[in-house]
């Protein structure tokens, strides 16, 4: 039995019901890791000893009746932004390549409180700045179904940890698509909560009002399951929400008649591969057949998400990484002249060109004189476009449409325009800036046998019905793995 | 000097608030713990934490807002003010810019020409910063992050004041009104008031403001005052050189009784001022800002009123008392344990303060209590001292604060009621002095006080004069 190619949910079952052991799981994923890590770099820290001992830890737990849950025992693999404690947390950047936090993030937390074994950090752009898991400081990530091309980013190591079966599960982030554009490049699941949803405490931040956490795996139910395990409300986090429905594998059931969905007409525009038009109006065409009202209606402001968001994220995050300038962690330069010099040879030495570039855009943004120019304009186009979704989700329960306009690009070519880079993110992107949850499932494979991926968004806090949407889509087809 | 010039001054008071715990954490506030033991997370920088707004810290600044008489912005925010220095671990410092929690207020102060109302900008909430250690030695610089995240109120006047005494009044009467809030100890010494001088000066009668200045590290009443005197000379110097003053950032040194620049506004950095996103907007609802209304405690003006209604004592007397939130509470504790208003005002403004200007102390830094002070003037009252031995025990109160019921007891200080032992101590004296004696009987009055004297010498202070009075009538008769 290969125990990787099974779902985490499926995976947990076996344990509970002790047809698997939570340490040969774990022997499971630290063999696949051994076996084809070499191929796809999708960590950056393998804690093999550690892991081995909470593997023997939560089976005790199983064992005293103590730990119950899906998913206890069931290896995950965290993103590099998220806090765990005394181990290895360097956001793939050269500038924490010593850092272990004293802490572990809140959702970490939860998620060993669900009996989680955590083999490792996954791997992703510098900061999560990036779309393509190039810009880390510790090489690329293969996307497992080409290794020519890359996994989507930021969350790249996280998808591709879960396509190549090194992890039965992962946690991504997602400020502007990182977790559904990854997903979708590498043929899994993903969901971007409402913002709130997932506390933030302990995920290092890149654009604090756009972050979230979320899920990554094989399919819906995992996802689900997942989601209900990490979703809490937290004091640390002043934007955590409290809310009364956690409880979201309820909504893990094959019926979507009456379900109202809406294409936006203007997703549907130049620069939209063909093939991943047609495999999306594929699903879409499916939904309908099982008795869902399907609907094209314009949605408007498309064009405008994009630079409000460079905008916002970049003058967040130019201050959110202001504080890795090698005084109290981290990287500090060799040999310094002043307080003044030491910052400034550490912080460039110790960033990479897109995260510098991201830093300057938003220190410019922000700078006396253009503030309301830029800032202050970004953040109502972001109240526009909130409008926008008010309006469409008056009429629509679910919204349908592409992850990303192509399939994954080949290696190296998005850095060399970072422009062309940027508009990948068409898509995804509004949705952070409505604080609204996005899920990417996939919905077939292009010409070149590369995963195509399909987005469902709901309403803030309506996230039981892009899963029922989600779930009841997958049941129509089965899951394709790219290893052979 | 052939032209007269005025000061235009305005000030920004820094005060630290008396919360338990810091404004973003729930790390300790209190001063002095070895360094870096009052931290977490949250107030060194680390990644990945996240501010969570101390209630508390809004309700003080509400409370200071509404007793300066300002605007209570209901709907108010925290700004991310950026700048990299490592006292702050986040290199940015979480402020208040475009809606600070208070707006547009102001004080009354005396003045020889009347009284003034000096205008308050804003108030607005923000968090201390860390503190560095230069070592010499090591030719490094430590930081400490205790201080990190301590909650501060900083108050903005208008530019309103023109000279030294006017700034010192407007000084006392806004601490004052803090102390009396419970909001913070405003002490300037321990820095937990901190005031910068923004001063310009122009010509008498001119409409336009001259090119101020703005003067740090300015730790006591008397430093203000001097730094004001000199930067006033400074600028009116370069102008009657028909130079021109230099907008920049001064610090003041009351060694050298002179100020240098720090930093011009042409090095003067571009804050990047922005909302932060890692915090709500806090919104005070009516009903919250009912609630602190009602909280807010008697102040000064309304305990004076009450003190002339319930106590018969000096209204001078009232106005000292009350001149310290601290004194007042003692006043008023001694009086709850049920010592005469009248005798515990007595105690406060006679040896109280004479012992304080003795030990050049100020009014807060009184440390006994209210309770010894109920009990010696209980003692005295049951006359089982007398003012004398009274005067030397309250000097070990104000001194210790010791008990004066065990200290007379103690010492042997208690007088003497046996009217025996009195009597014939008396018949003693007035057999040794017959000089006085005669001089009594033949009409001099007066010389009774020095038997008087010469019996208490003898009782060792321990006896009642009254008593001693009473027996020497009788017997010279």
């Amino acid at each position: 039995m290969n125990l990787m190619s099974l779902t985490a949910v499926e995976l947990g079952k076996k344990i509970k019901a002790k047809e698997v052991t939570v340490l040969e799981a774990t022997k499971a994923a630290l063999a696949a890791i051994e076996e084809r890590e070499s191929k796809y770099n999708c960590y950056v820290t393998v804690d093999k000893e550690g892991a081995l001992k909470r593997a023997e830890e939560v089976q005790k737990l199983i064992d005293q009746g103590e730990l119950t849950g899906p998913l206890a025992g069931v290896p995950v693999a965290i993103k590099d932004n998220m806090c765990t404690k005394d181990m290895l947390t360097t956001c793939s950047s050269k500038i924490l390549s010593n850092f272990k936090p004293t802490y572990s993030a809140e959702a970490v937390v939860n998620l060993e409180k669900a009996g989680a074994v955590i083999i490792g950090k996954t791997n992703m752009d510098e900061f999560a700045m990036g779309s393509t898991t190039e810009t880390s400081y510790y090489g690329e990530t293969k996307n497992p179904w080409n290794e020519e091309r890359v996994p989507g980013g930021s969350s790249g190591g996280s998808c591709a940890a879960v396509a190549a079966e090194e992890c039965s599960y992962a946690l991504g982030s997602d400020t502007g698509g990182s977790i559904r554009q990854p997903s979708s490049f590498c043929g899994v699941t993903g969901i971007k909560p409402t913002y709130g949803t997932v506390s933030r405490y302990g995920l290092i931040a890149y654009g604090s009002s756009l972050d979230q956490i979320g899920p990554v795996a094989k399919d819906v139910t995992d996802c689900a399951t997942i989601l209900e395990a990490i979703s809490s409300y937290d004091k640390k986090d002043s934007t955590s929400v409290k809310r009364e429905d956690y409880d979201f594998t309820s909504a893990l059931v094959d019926d979507v008649k009456g379900m109202r969905i809406g294409i936006p007409t203007d997703y549907f525009i130049d620069g939209l591969d063909s093939e991943v038009k047609e495999a999306v109006l594929q699903a879409a065409n499916t939904l309908k057949e099982k008795g869902a009202i399907v609907e094209e209606f314009e949605l408007g402001l498309v064009e405008y998400a994009i630079p409000a968001y460079y905008v916002i994220a970049s003058a967040e995050a130019s201050s959110n990484l202001s504080r890795f300038d090698g005084v109290k962690y981290g990287y500090r330069t060799e040999s310094f002249d002043g307080l003044h010099n030491m910052y400034k040879k550490t912080r460039s030495e110790g960033f990479g060109a897109e995260v510098k570039r991201r830093i300057m855009l938003g220190s410019f943004v922000l700078s006396s004189g253009y503030y309301d120019a830029y800032y202050l304009k970004a953040l109502r186009t972001k109240a526009l476009i909130k409008k926008e979704f008010d309006k469409a989700f008056e009429k629509y329960d679910v919204i349908l449409g592409p992850v990303a306009p192509t399939t994954a690009p080949k290696l190296g070519d998005s850095l060399s325009d970072p422009i062309k880079m940027y508009l990948g993110d068409i898509y995804t992107i509004a949705v952070n800036l409505a604080g609204l949850p996005g899920m990417s499932v996939p919905c077939g494979t292009d010409s070149k046998g590369l995963p195509i991926g399909l987005q469902l968004i709901g309403d803030c806090f309506q996230e039981k019905k892009i899963i029922q949407a989600a779930y009841s889509f997958e049941q129509t087809r089965t899951y394709k793995r790219p290893l052979n | 000097m052939s032209k007269q010039y005025e000061t235009v001054i305005g000030l920004e008071v820094h005060v630290e608030l008396a919360t338990k715990t810091k404004i973003f954490c729930g790390c300790s506030t209190e001063f002095g713990g070895a360094p870096n033991t009052h931290t977490c997370p949250v107030c060194t920088g680390m990644p990945g934490s996240l501010p969570v707004l101390n209630k508390q810290v809004v309700e003080y600044a509400m409370a200071v807002g509404l007793a300066t008489n300002c605007t209570i912005t209901q709907f108010n925010k925290f700004d991310r003010k950026n700048y990299f220095y490592p006292d702050n671990p986040q290199n940015y410092q979480i402020s208040q810019l475009y809606l600070p929690i208070c707006r547009d207020g102001g004080i009354e102060i005396d003045t020889p020409a009347g009284k003034k109302t000096i205008g308050i900008h804003e108030i607005h909430m923000e968090e201390d910063a860390g503190k560095l250690i230069h070592d010499e030695w090591e030719d490094c610089s430590l930081v400490d992050y205790n201080r990190s995240g301590v909650p501060l109120i900083e108050i903005v006047s208008e530019p309103d004041m023109r000279s030294a005494d006017e700034v010192i009044a407007y000084l006392e009467k806004l601490r004052l009104i803090i102390q009396y809030l419970g909001a913070s100890d405003c002490k300037l010494n321990e820095g937990s008031m901190r005031a910068d001088v923004n001063l310009s000066v122009r010509e008498v009668g001119a409409s336009e403001f001259g090119t101020r200045t703005e003067m740090k590290n300015l730790n006591s009443f008397k430093a203000i005052a001097r730094a004001i005197e000199g930067e006033r000379a400074r600028q009116i110097e370069l102008l009657e050189e028909g130079k021109q003053v230099i907008q920049e950032t001064r610090r003041w040194d009351d060694n050298k009784e002179y100020s240098y620049a720090m930093r011009s506004k042409e090095d003067a950095q571009d804050y990047r001022y922005f909302p932060d996103p890692d915090l709500v907007p806090v919104i005070i609802s009516d009903e919250w800002l009912n609630e602190v209304k009602a909280k807010q405690p008697e102040l000064q003006a309304e305990k004076k009123e009450r003190y002339k209604k319930e106590f018969d004592i000096p209204e001078y007397d009232i106005d000292i008392i009350t001149g310290s939130k601290h004194m007042a509470d003692i006043f008023e504790e001694t009086i709850s344990l049920g010592a005469n208003p009248k005798k515990v005002s007595n105690w406060l403004m006679v040896e109280t303060m004479r012992l304080l200007k003795e030990h050049e102390m100020e009014p807060e830094d009184i440390k006994f209590s209210a309770t010894n002070l109920a009990k010696l003037i209980q003692l005295t009252d049951e006359k089982a001292i007398n003012s004398t031995v009274a005067k030397e025990v309250f000097e070990q109160i104000f001194n210790e604060d010791i008990d004066p019921v065990a200290y007379v007891e103690e010492k042997g200080l208690k007088t003497v009621n046996d009217e025996g032992a009195l009597r014939s101590t008396i018949e003693q004296v007035i057999a040794n002095n017959p000089q006085s004696v005669e001089d009594y009987k033949s009409g001099k009055k007066k010389a009774i006080g020095f038997l008087v004297g010469q019996t208490m010498k003898e009782m060792k202070g321990k006896a009642d004069p009254s008593m001693i009075n009473q027996i020497l009538v009788e017997l010279l008769q």
